[in-house]
């Protein structure tokens, strides 16, 4: 039943219910990152297709003009656009800035770091990413 | 002797008597006899004080006492007692039931330690790790070479450093931690704050040192800044904060 470790695994590590939204936003980065780094190879190939010649290219982007082609583009948009803004909050975070300051701690011990600047950070990233994605949607199915 | 034995035999007799009831829900795994994990339901009274721990020694007086807990103060000071309580790691000695708005309480041991027995878990790791880190004061001079006879600091020194001394070691940050729920090897939130505890106090020679130990694959750079540690710490430690601090040593921010 337990591993030895009893280590949590992948299971526990991408659980977001259990420490607020900073621990959705720590799986949300991780799982956007990995979505852009699989766009990132299916661009390659995709634009690989280029040595098709023009049919071959033209062909190609037909997938790209359908509804599912449209809402993978938004996933991607929206991957983007909350990778970028949370990964600046987390850099910044990364250097000690905006962690606030060592203090003498008083119950009940809300800690620092998880302070409303970050918060804001998180929420801004989530809600640009949603705008993002309904701008792209709106502007692929309204071509 | 009489004495002793009249107060033991009136704790014993003394009657239980609340009326209200919850279900303690306690993991059972040996891993020396058995193959798999069970749990065991017990319905216990509680008060509006009673905490989990108070809970779990209830059922081992009365239905069970093989049961297996480590425990020792009982005032959130030793670090003894960590275990996870309705999913999260807390202390049991610092968690009421009344506080877990739950009529059912599941008790289980600490995730990403290993399991001696039921809800007592090795430690062995996590003093490793926090010895790994040098968690003394590291100079080339001692107190009784210098006339001063001690090495003052003003508060705002003490200040710096004086919320990662409230370390009690209960492993709870390490058990919440996404990195350490996959990664073996990764130090951990624990020893990562008590290394920027030491290289924040003033006294201190050896921040060189340490930032080499811990700026390695499975070091400092595998936390991710999820703050899960700083939420479960019930000392109010914050070792999210620590560990960003420590990070900006080593990136240049921070001299």
């Amino acid at each position: 039943m337990t591993n030895d470790e009893n280590k949590e695994g992948i299971g526990g590590m991408a659980n977001p219910r259990r420490y607020g939204i900073e621990r959705v936003a720590y799986l949300l980065m991780r799982l956007s990152g990995l979505g852009l780094l699989a766009y990132f190879v299916a661009h390659i190939y995709e634009t690989s297709n280029i040595l098709r010649g023009q049919v071959g290219w033209n062909e190609f982007l037909e997938l790209t003009q359908t509804t599912g082609g449209h809402i993978f583009l938004a996933i991607v948009i929206g991957m983007c656009v909350f990778h970028t803004v949370n990964g600046v909050r987390v850099m910044l975070g990364h250097g000690g800035v905006g962690v606030g300051k060592p203090a003498r701690p008083d119950y009940p011990y809300d800690p620092a770091s998880q302070n409303y600047r970050h918060k804001i950070g998180i929420y801004s990233a989530i809600v640009l990413a949603a705008v993002a994605m309904m701008y792209g949607l709106a502007v692929m199915f309204g071509e | 002797m009489a004495l002793v034995s009249h107060i033991a035999e009136e704790q014993v007799s003394t009657p239980v008597s609340s009326s209200k009831s919850i279900t303690l829900k306690i993991f059972r795994y040996n891993p020396e006899h058995d193959d798999s994990s069970k749990f065991m339901e017990f319905t216990v009274p509680y008060e509006k004080w009673t905490t989990v721990l108070e809970a779990i020694l209830e059922v081992k007086k009365h239905f069970d006492h093989s049961v297996a807990v480590r425990y020792s103060c009982r005032q959130a000071t030793c670090g003894s007692c960590g275990m996870m309580i309705n999913g999260k790691p807390r202390l049991a000695c610092f968690t009421k039931i009344s506080e877990l708005d739950s009529n059912v309480v599941t008790v289980e041991p600490m995730n990403n330690f290993p399991i001696i027995r039921d809800l007592a878990v090795k430690f062995e790791r996590l003093f490793d790790t926090h010895q790994k880190i040098k968690p003394y004061l590291i100079r080339d001079d001692t107190e009784l070479e210098t006339d001063e006879r001690e090495f003052l600091q003003t508060p705002e020194e003490v200040e710096q450093y004086i919320q990662f001394a409230n370390c009690i070691k209960c492993g709870l940050c390490n058990s919440a931690c996404p990195t350490m729920a996959t990664d073996s090897s990764f130090v951990g939130p624990q020893a990562l704050a008590q290394a920027y505890r030491y290289v924040a106090d003033s006294r201190d020679k050896g921040k060189d040192s340490r930032l080499k130990i811990i700026d390695e694959s499975h070091g400092i750079w595998r936390c991710h800044f999820a703050g899960s540690c700083s939420q479960v710490c019930p000392k109010g430690v914050d070792p999210a904060m620590g560990i960003q601090l420590l990070r900006g040593y080593l990136l240049g921010f921070r001299s």
